[in-house]
């Protein structure tokens, strides 16, 4: 079950990069959210896939028997998609803000900070 | 017992931030709250140093889950020190914002957001764990995010708009990184992970998620190929604001990379510290070449920030012993320095109307003392004796001569010259010229208000109580260097005696 996987975040990744290469702000933001995704998925495999038991110890018993599925990547994933989402929102809401207020949503035309014209000394 | 050191500047911070955010609706009580926060948080953090020095690593295991299970609090010298200096900063700087926030200001959140932001820094310094070190970073970030956009000019959109965009590629290069480890080591504990990492067959897997946290953490330390976003945004934001920012973001980022390659990777020491003897070479030159052609003060002091981060990833690609001092050394002393550098940039700025060189001067004249406090900050920049940077450069020159680097001391050489050329052109342009405008038109020092100026004069005496008192501070730097480079006793004291 690794295999196909690893296939789709190699795929996601790939995908997301070249979102992320391109100058429109909208499409950077989609190749984060989409790159951010892979990586869920990468931490939820590197945790090893197993179809076995829940992690809850049997009543009366000290420890499980046998093999169990791994808990912890599921809670480091959820931990990542929170973060991620509200990342990605304040990102959604700074690209609306730049262009109302720049105009442009295209990277290379923002250049107020860094105004072109400045004279070098 | 002791336990409680390491987590109260935790709760300190917590507490102001949601004190700050209930007194939102009246403003005098959330502006006492907040600097009653920020200098709780440094009676915290000096505890804490003080908890430290007299009895060793503090180790809190949340909840009481044992060491590599639950999520593991570890304080070692390096990160008290690095916590007291960020909790030093905070105050100044919180101080500072008091007569420059306008309500408007502090109506988009700026002293919540302050402590959120330095309980993001203090937690990153705290931790044990390297997934909690993530979530810390996103606290750090998403704080950092909503400070950098208060006021809300055009410059700051687009500044906020790059800074967000490469922050939001480190953080994500920084979990893939964490989920391949976690992949071949199955822990995420440091301690855990030094314990395990030697015993890792693929080796070559090894140094690819290595290469990516150097990549995500050089990202926020603003190291050489991957700096153009504190350039772009470092000089938009309040002054207060992008005083913390220059005083504390990057330096997170020197923390994680110095912690994860002197703990964690230290299995292919010619591959990786190599890399970052290099990347610490060009970002020195390229960072000072960049202020060169600025003729801003706070773009000039924002590529400074850059060839400074040079300086200190220097102290760790050497790897000696003397080089990692060096490295924490000249941690303390830049961030204290580099701070108070943007705090005066804003006082200047406020007395002779803008922060342009072009349209600013006579500072000399109208504010004899200010030039004063410029002079020790800006040659403590450049390595004059015997302010504190001369002492920090000292030390990085001789472990890179002892190691024999030649080309390496070369370039810190030769970066504390052309340092020296970027000051004496702020010192020329702004204070020593006449006015573009005529003899009156730089206000007298008298017309800045004095909750700006104690911050100033309070982290210019640290900058020459390092210097001329370099001893005790260099007696710490050394403590925590030669804990540093033990990687085992810090597995044993977080994770006990496991086989």
């Amino acid at each position: 079950m690794e295999a196909p996987l690893a296939l789709l975040i190699g795929l996601l990744t790939g995908v997301a990069t070249w979102l992320m290469l391109s100058r429109n702000l909208i499409r950077l933001l989609l190749g984060f959210a989409v790159l951010g995704n892979a990586v869920n998925l990468l931490i939820f495999t590197a945790g090893r896939l197993t179809r076995d038991v829940p992690p809850i110890v049997p009543a009366g018993a000290q420890a499980i028997e046998g093999a169990f599925a791994n808990p912890l990547p599921q809670a480091l994933v959820l931990t990542a998609i929170v973060i991620g989402f509200g990342l990605l929102a304040f990102a959604l809401v700074l690209a609306w803000q730049a262009y109302v207020r720049l105009g442009t949503i295209r990277t290379d035309e923002m250049r107020e900070a860094e105004p072109p014209e400045e004279a070098k000394p | 017992m002791s336990g409680w050191y390491a987590v109260a500047p935790l709760i300190v911070a917590v507490a102001a931030a949601a004190a700050t955010t209930l007194a939102h609706a009246a403003p005098r009580t959330q502006r006492a709250l907040s600097l009653g926060g920020a200098f709780a948080l440094l009676l915290a953090a000096v505890a804490l140093m003080d908890a430290v020095w007299r009895g060793g690593m503090i180790v809190v295991q949340s909840s009481n889950w044992a060491a590599p299970f639950g999520i593991t609090l570890a304080v070692d010298t390096f990160g008290a020190v690095m916590t007291l200096i960020a909790a030093i900063t905070g105050a100044a700087c919180l101080t500072f914002a008091i007569p420059e926030i306008e309500e408007r200001h502090r109506r988009a959140w700026f002293h919540p957001l302050s402590h959120v932001l330095l309980l993001g820094v203090c937690g990153a310094f705290i931790t044990g764990d390297l997934f909690n070190l993530y979530v810390w970073f996103e606290v750090m970030l998403i704080a950092s995010f909503g400070l950098m956009t208060i006021g809300g000019t055009k410059a700051q959109t687009d500044g906020a708009v790059k800074y967000v965009s490469l922050n939001l590629v480190a953080t994500l290069l920084f979990l893939l990184a964490v989920g391949l480890l976690y992949g071949m080591t199955g822990t995420l504990n440091y301690a855990d992970l030094a314990r395990t990492i030697p015993t890792v067959g693929n080796t070559g897997v090894l140094t690819a998620a290595a290469m990516l946290l150097m990549a995500a953490f050089g990202m926020k330390a603003a190291v050489f190929p991957l700096f153009f976003w504190l350039p772009a945004a470092y000089h938009t934001p309040l002054v207060s604001v992008s005083a913390v920012f220059a005083g504390l973001l990057t330096k997170v980022g020197v923390y994680a990379l110095i912690r994860a390659f002197t703990l964690l990777f230290t299995h292919d020491v010619g591959w990786t510290h190599q890399i970052l003897l290099w990347v610490s070479g060009l970002t020195m030159i390229t960072g000072v070449l960049g202020a060169a052609a600025q003729s801003e003060m706070r773009r000039i002091l924002s590529w400074h920030i850059i060839s400074q981060i040079g300086y200190m990833v220097m102290g760790l690609a050497l790897y000696t012993p003397l080089a990692i001092v060096g490295s924490v050394f000249y941690l303390v002393h830049h961030i204290v320095v580099k701070a108070n550098l943007f705090l005066i940039a804003g006082v200047a700025a406020r007395l002779a109307g803008s922060m342009e060189l072009k349209k600013i001067g006579g500072l000399y004249r109208a504010a004899p003392l200010l030039g004063v406090l410029f002079f020790i900050p800006a040659f403590s920049l450049a390595g004059f004796p015997p302010l504190s940077g001369f002492w920090a450069k000292l030390i990085l020159v001789r472990a890179a001569l002892e190691d024999r680097e030649w080309w390496i001391a070369a370039a810190a050489l030769v970066t504390g010259l052309l340092t020296i050329y970027s000051m004496t052109k702020i010192w020329g342009e702004a204070f020593w010229k006449p006015h573009p405008r005529g003899d009156g038109a730089a206000a007298p020092l008298a017309a800045a208000p004095a909750a700006m100026l104690a911050p100033i004069v309070a982290l210019a005496a640290c900058t020459i109580a390092i210097g001329l008192f370099a001893q005790p501070f260099w007696i710490v730097a050394e403590r925590a260097a030669a804990e540093l480079l033990d990687p085992a006793a810090y597995a044993a004291a977080v994770l006990g005696r496991l086989p």
